[in-house]
């Protein structure tokens, strides 16, 4: 049923990683993103890669599920490779008719794999331990000094968590419309594209209408059980730092300082 | 007074044109005027526009009388500084379960409206347990809304009002867009409520079944209260409910024919076992 669906791709587990406020792990997230730029040298990359082997042997998610989000990328990275290879200029290694791979060009095209790599392999490691519930409640405490700023950030997390619970409605809703439309004779199959995306407005049109309709009917149930924005509201999962999360500030500061030496050490 | 009163109320949906001119004005509720003490089950009857989601509306303060007043708890709904205390006051449940749960967990949705009043967080947990176990919904605390049936998700919703501590329970149709027994589930969740927690429940409905373990029941018709009385006494003018194209339980309708006919049959019959015993002393 397409009601079962889970949005991203939280894996159920009891970890130390599961157990971390969404906050750390979304800062970490950010900063391991960021020190893939900005490390230099093998000695930076292979603490990358060590550090993130660690976090995934701690997550006790299986190996293959990060992976699953490398497939997406797959094209993307060969093309970046290729263009690398081929149309850098430089030192040349050998030549196939009229193109030259040269020392540069592997370089970097290796330097570029690795970081996609684990940039994407990294960025999932978050997505597989933190429910989007758990995502956006940290997504909103991590924004809230921007609240000063005029930033509506509790009216932001609202809109995105009740975004997903309505995914899975709306989509059983595209389904049935579907269905019903199909019955009617409808054809979203035959035809060019032009012919193909005019066949969807029979579709679109219901879908709008009922997906309104609802955000009315959820408003008026939002406010009958006084619902009036951000101020003076309690929380019933507040988010507190505890001792594990600290400690998990420490471990990437130390993975940061540790990637900066090692890739002063061992340059490329 | 009572936990409910409505004098002379009076509502009007305005139709304007693109403009903003008066196209016309449909009168939905037209002069009601209702009684509701603390701890009463009352249950409103009538047919689509009827008006009685309309006037379920005023008790909940989303709507304001264009006409008349409405006080909820001695409070007049007009008047703005009360709107979140009527509002809590009177909870309600709409019809369409999956457009009034706002969470992704069962638990937390219940805890949508104690986290808006400002509940203590500990509190919070306290009366999401105790509003999911009086609706028996506990063991699907950290189910997902949408894996659960159209009874269950209608009983968390209810769960999600108790939770606010109502002295009244607003439920509007509840019962409209589920099968036979999702229907009995949240019947008998909302009767457990007032005769255990001895809250206020208003009933609004078009299932003549639903009303008959009511204490009171008012029949609307054209935004007016047509008949009210207890469900005996308006079970009894079975020709009047036709008029209002209202279906009559059918042991009530049985037994009506069968008096017709002339057989000793007392008015309003509602359930089946009275129906047999009237049968009964008529065969002696």
């Amino acid at each position: 049923m397409l009601r079962d669906i889970t949005l991203g791709q939280y894996y159920q587990a009891d970890s130390v990683i599961h157990r971390l406020d969404p906050r750390v792990k979304l800062g970490a997230t950010i900063l391991f993103i960021i020190s893939l730029f900005a490390f230099h040298g093998v000695g930076g990359y292979v603490t990358a890669a060590l550090f993130l082997a660690l976090v995934i042997r701690l997550s006790g998610v299986p190996f293959r599920f990060m992976i699953k989000g490398m497939k997406s990328i797959v094209f993307l990275l060969s093309i970046t490779v290729i263009f690398n290879l081929f149309l850098t200029p430089g030192e040349p290694v050998f030549s196939l008719w009229k193109l030259t791979v040269t020392r540069e060009g592997v370089k970097l095209a290796v330097l570029l794999s690795v970081r996609l790599g684990l940039l994407i392999i990294g960025s999932s490691v978050m997505t597989l331990t933190t429910t989007p519930n758990q995502l956006t409640d940290g997504l909103e405490k991590m924004l809230k000094p921007l609240n000063k700023l005029k930033v509506p950030v509790h009216e932001i997390a609202m809109m995105m968590s009740i975004a997903l619970r309505f995914i899975p409605i709306l989509m059983e809703e595209t389904d049935k419309i579907m269905k019903a439309q199909l019955a009617r004779c409808a054809d979203f199959e035959s035809g060019n594209l032009i012919r193909k995306a005019k066949s969807l407005v029979p579709l679109l049109v219901p879908l709008f209408i009922s997906a309104f309709r609802r955000a009315n009917d959820l408003a008026m149930a939002m406010e009958a059980r006084c619902y009036r924005g951000g101020e003076h509201r309690t929380k019933m999962k507040p988010l507190h730092y505890e001792k594990r999360d600290y400690m998990a500030y420490l471990v990437v500061l130390c993975y940061l300082a540790a990637g900066v030496v090692l890739g002063k050490l061992l340059p490329i | 007074m009572g936990i409910i009163k409505v004098r002379d109320l009076v509502y009007e949906y305005i139709r304007r044109d693109e403009e903003g001119n008066v196209e016309g004005i449909t009168t939905a509720v037209d002069d009601v005027d209702l009684d509701i003490e603390q701890g009463d089950f009352v249950a409103v009857l009538g047919h689509n526009g009827s008006g009685k989601s309309t006037l379920a509306k005023h008790l909940n303060a989303i709507l304001y009388p264009s006409e008349g007043t409405v006080w909820v708890d001695g409070k007049d709904t007009k008047e703005e500084k009360y709107v979140w205390d009527i509002r809590q006051t009177a909870g309600m449940v709409f019809q369409n379960p999956d457009n009034q749960i706002i969470g992704q967990i069962v638990e937390e949705d219940v805890g949508f409206g104690p986290e808006n009043m400002g509940v203590p967080t500990k509190e919070i947990w306290e009366r999401v347990e105790e509003s999911l176990k009086a609706v028996g919904m506990y063991q699907f605390r950290k189910f997902s809304p949408n894996k659960l049936s159209g009874g269950q998700k209608q009983r968390v919703s209810i769960a999600g009002v108790i939770a606010m501590h109502p002295k009244c329970i607003v439920l509007d149709e509840p019962t409209a867009m589920l099968d036979p027994k999702g229907r009995k589930e949240v019947l008998r969740a909302v009767r457990a409520l007032n005769d255990v927690e001895h809250i206020t429940v208003i009933l609004i409905t078009h299932y003549m079944e639903e009303v008959i373990y009511a204490d009171k029941v008012y029949v609307m018709d054209q935004g007016k209260v047509a008949i009210q009385g207890t469900p005996r006494e308006v079970f009894s003018e079975v020709e009047k409910l036709k008029e209002l194209r209202l279906d009559v339980p059918q042991v009530t309708l049985l037994a009506y024919e069968l008096a017709k006919e002339g057989l000793r049959m007392p008015k309003g019959v509602l359930t089946n076992r009275e129906f047999r015993e009237a049968l009964d002393q008529c065969r002696r």
